[in-house]
């Protein structure tokens, strides 16, 4: 069975000066899968996901998400994705409520739909008794999730999530994960970078960055099989080698 | 902060920089002891703020004093002061004056021209013994000084320090905050979402566009309770051409902050225009005695245009027909300075 595809990249590559941070890249991402962005610090992950954002541009290379050419139709693209960055981004010094306020309001969601989706959420991620407290005063696990509810507020096609469990203990990023699945589940693709390589076996496919360039790309169980090991952690450090 | 900000200000700035003479020390060096040289000291001493030391016997000790700042002036009566003046009818005198602050120093020497002036008047008047027709004064000039009729320095400074308010709020906060923004990371945030670019900028805009606003009519209440400084124009008027002001310098200060990565920089760079601005805006030194090309970089000076709408609608009433010319380069600003700041901003790195 075919699946549509809903991000392409063909040759993509960004320099920094004399600096390649992505070299080449070309893959593609189904639509509703969980896809993995594996790497070590610096291979190059961020600036990958920042371009598909539209944050920042390709020094060459054609890449399309959401089926909109990612030079000319910026914009359009922002409309149907979301994105939750590896640093905590959402305003500290606004309460919780003012914060989803805030970016549905950006996103143009009405406000009945909004408070439907509000009280959902809240309830989903048990934080109605503190829904008018400052987002700065939460515990990290809390906000991380938080930023990815906001993220998929307004029902994007894809989300992309940089590093999106980074510092929180395993029980969290278990929850964290919950929620993933979820949105997969409601037919948003995810597009997931992360160096924890347990969560690597949670995505549909994943592919393992190194310098720059894309080392491997393919399901975990068949990447496993590839390189004759038994978990992904044995994978990664044989291809990071 | 909000609160605190213009009320230091007002009261602090608007008291302290006056150029008024509060006291001068004035060095007496008298090498002839004579009776004329005694009246004419006791002339200098009647002037409240002339305080007279004459105890100097040399000009070198004298200048002692002028050195180590003890004095401002020194008085020197040549040893044939009173007989010269006697014989030949005429005789003179020495004034050193420490001339550092050149502003200072014109006032006293302007103050000691106008008390030997004085002197020679009445001596006149007595040696000659008929006061009533001569000496021959043809013209006597009475001033009336319109606007500002006391003179009062602070009338003058309170609404120049109220502009230099306006603007502080008009170019710093906003530029921190959107540089706040790209430090802490939430521009981020706000990029991936399909947030135009001018409606990214006017959200910043309109918020301390009101606080400025509201921040001048602050000060402006302290100037007219504690200073009576009297607003002889409509408050209309000056909040329609503060509004206006406003939208250009916070034009600039987002536009400094699109292009600054730190606060550091927005700082740096802001203080750099604030500084020109200021000086050159007139609100200490007249802007007509400044040479040509400084009055022509001051036609892209919004505190120049802005200082002279301040003072001509609070002292002398001026309305909007008055203030066209201001009027239409202040908006000519305002909208170069927003737009580069749209322009400039970029939602892709």
């Amino acid at each position: 069975m075919e699946k549509e595809t809903i991000i392409s990249a063909r040759n993509l590559t960004k320099k920094f000066g004399h600096f390649t941070a992505n070299d080449n890249l070309t893959f593609e991402v189904k639509k509703g899968e969980i896809f993995g962005f594996l790497g070590a610090n610096g291979a190059g992950k961020t600036t990958a996901i920042r371009i598909l954002c539209g944050l920042s541009s390709p020094t060459s290379g054609e890449v399309e998400v959401a089926g909109f050419d990612i030079y000319r139709e910026t914009e359009k693209i922002k409309k149907n994705i979301g994105y939750m960055s590896q640093k905590f981004s959402l305003y500290e010094d606004l309460t919780i409520l003012e914060n989803i306020k805030l970016y549905a309001g950006i996103y143009g969601i009405g406000r009945k739909q909004r408070k439907t989706k509000e009280s959902e959420l809240l309830q989903k991620l048990e934080l109605e008794n503190v829904k008018n407290k400052l987002i700065g005063d939460l515990p990290l696990g809390w906000k991380q999730k938080l930023a990815f509810s906001v993220a998929i507020f307004h029902d994007p096609k894809i989300v992309f999530l940089d590093e999106p469990t980074g510092g929180v203990d395993p029980v969290t990023r278990r929850k964290f994960w919950d929620l993933i699945y979820e949105a997969a589940n409601n037919g948003i693709t995810v597009f997931v970078t992360t160096h924890y390589m347990d969560e690597a076996e949670y995505c549909d496919r994943v592919s393992i960055m190194n310098a720059g360039k894309i080392e491997a790309l393919d399901t975990p169980a068949k990447l496993k099989e590839k390189y004759t090991a038994t978990n992904m952690d044995e994978v990664f450090l044989k291809i990071a080698r | 902060m909000i609160f605190v900000v213009p009320i230091m200000q007002m009261l602090i700035l608007v008291f302290a920089a006056t150029y008024d003479m509060k006291r001068i020390d004035l060095v007496v060096v008298d090498h002839d002891m004579s009776e004329n040289s005694r009246h004419l000291i006791a002339q200098f001493d009647g002037i409240p703020f002339f305080h007279v030391h004459h105890l100097e016997q040399s000009e070198k000790l004298a200048e002692e004093k002028l050195l180590n700042d003890e004095a401002n002036a020194i008085l020197v009566f040549p040893v044939d002061f009173e007989r010269n003046l006697i014989r030949n009818d005429e005789s003179k005198v020495q004034l050193l004056i420490n001339a550092i602050e050149s502003n200072s120093a014109q006032l006293i020497y302007a103050y000691s021209a106008n008390i030997i002036a004085d002197f020679n008047k009445n001596i006149i008047a007595e040696w000659k013994g008929i006061p009533e027709f001569t000496p021959p004064v043809k013209v006597e000039i009475t001033e009336n000084y319109w606007y500002n009729p006391e003179l009062d320095y602070k009338w003058f400074m309170a609404p120049g320090i109220l502009a230099i308010l306006v603007t502080i709020i008009g170019m710093f906060m906003s530029g921190m905050n959107l540089v706040r923004e790209k430090e802490i990371g939430t521009i981020e945030q706000l990029n991936v979402t399909p947030l135009k670019k001018y409606q990214f900028i006017i959200g910043k805009l309109v918020p301390f566009w009101i606080i400025g606003l509201f921040d001048l009519a602050f000060g402006l209440t302290i100037a007219w309770q504690v200073f009576d400084l009297p607003i002889v124009g409509s408050l209309f008027t000056l909040f329609f051409m503060a509004g206006i002001y406003l939208i250009g310098v916070l034009g600039l200060g987002l536009f400094i902050s699109t292009v600054a990565d730190t606060q550091q920089q927005v700082m740096f760079v802001s203080f750099f225009f604030m500084m020109i601005f200021v000086l050159m805006g007139g609100i200490f030194t007249p802007v007509e005695s400044m040479p040509d090309w400084a009055q022509s970089i001051n036609r892209l000076n919004p505190i120049y245009y802005f200082m002279r709408v301040m003072r001509m609608v609070i002292l002398k009433g001026s309305g909007v027909a008055d203030l066209l010319q201001e009027l239409v380069s202040l908006s000519i600003l305002g909208i170069t300075f927003l737009s580069l700041a749209i322009w400039r901003y970029r939602k892709t790195a």
